[in-house]
């Protein structure tokens, strides 16, 4: 069942997943709302991925899947960031799949 | 740049993955964006995958496009990530430009110009050819 997103009592469109259909409705505290709704908490470190993540969108105009982010941020962080068992403990459902959701983003089609 | 025979008889004996051949132009259809699909799949799976424009998929690669001109979303910037999904081997035929009269003025760097023979040789180092 598709949840809808309220934002400062405005209802922004997602798809049924809880994506945006329209990234650039997209603010910081957009996805602190979104992640509540989750019950998700983010950190820092969360943050991190999700700010990579959109601008790996805004630049290459696709999401990430999960091997092409992990090289991806290894060129930016280094190695340490850069493992998938970083991300997946960052985000256990699935790194590409969470952080593109708080980033605002469509789901990566090639999903994991 | 062409690349000395050397260079193309070495990278021959490595190959043997997916070839993809681009061969329509970038937003009059929906082909490319399937081909780099294709290509995106099998990069994020580890498989070898090499791309090849010709005929007026080279139009792919010539810079400076802007398909929001157009209300469409431009995948061709997505090609810039290609070295996240170790997409390298990128092939372009020679006379395809010649034809079109387009300059060798790409949008992603490291692109292979091949003659016509050096092209069908490079394909035909790959054991599966996917033509869009």
């Amino acid at each position: 069942m598709a949840i809808t997103l309220t934002f400062e009592n405005t209802i922004i469109p997602t798809d049924k997943q809880g994506y945006l259909l329209d990234h650039l409705l997209w603010q910081k505290e957009l996805a602190l709302v979104m992640a509540e709704n989750d019950e998700f908490e983010l950190t820092e470190a969360h943050w991190e991925v999700i700010k990579f993540v959109r601008q790996f969108y805004l630049t290459y105009n696709t999401s990430p899947a999960i091997r092409a982010l992990t090289k991806a941020m290894k060129a930016e962080f280094g190695e340490a960031k850069a493992s998938s068992r970083y991300l997946y403990k960052l985000f256990p459902e699935g790194p590409a799949k969470q952080a593109t959701k708080y980033a605002g983003l469509p789901k990566p089609a090639r999903c994991i | 740049m062409i690349s000395s025979d050397t260079q193309i008889e070495d990278n021959l004996s490595q190959q043997n993955g997916l070839a993809i051949i681009n061969s329509k132009a970038p937003f009059s259809s929906d082909y490319g964006k399937d081909a780099l699909d294709v290509a995106l799949i099998f990069g994020s799976f580890e498989q070898k995958v090499s791309l090849f424009f010709q005929g007026d998929g080279v139009y792919q690669l010539i810079a400076d496009q802007d398909a929001t001109l157009v209300s469409i979303k431009d995948y061709l910037k997505t090609f810039s990530a290609f070295e996240f999904y170790d997409i390298e081997d990128i092939y372009v035929c020679q006379q395809s430009l010649v034809n079109r009269q387009l300059d060798e003025a790409f949008h992603i760097n490291d692109v292979q110009v091949l003659a016509s023979v050096e092209f069908g040789k490079a394909l035909n180092s790959h054991q599966h050819v996917l033509r869009f």
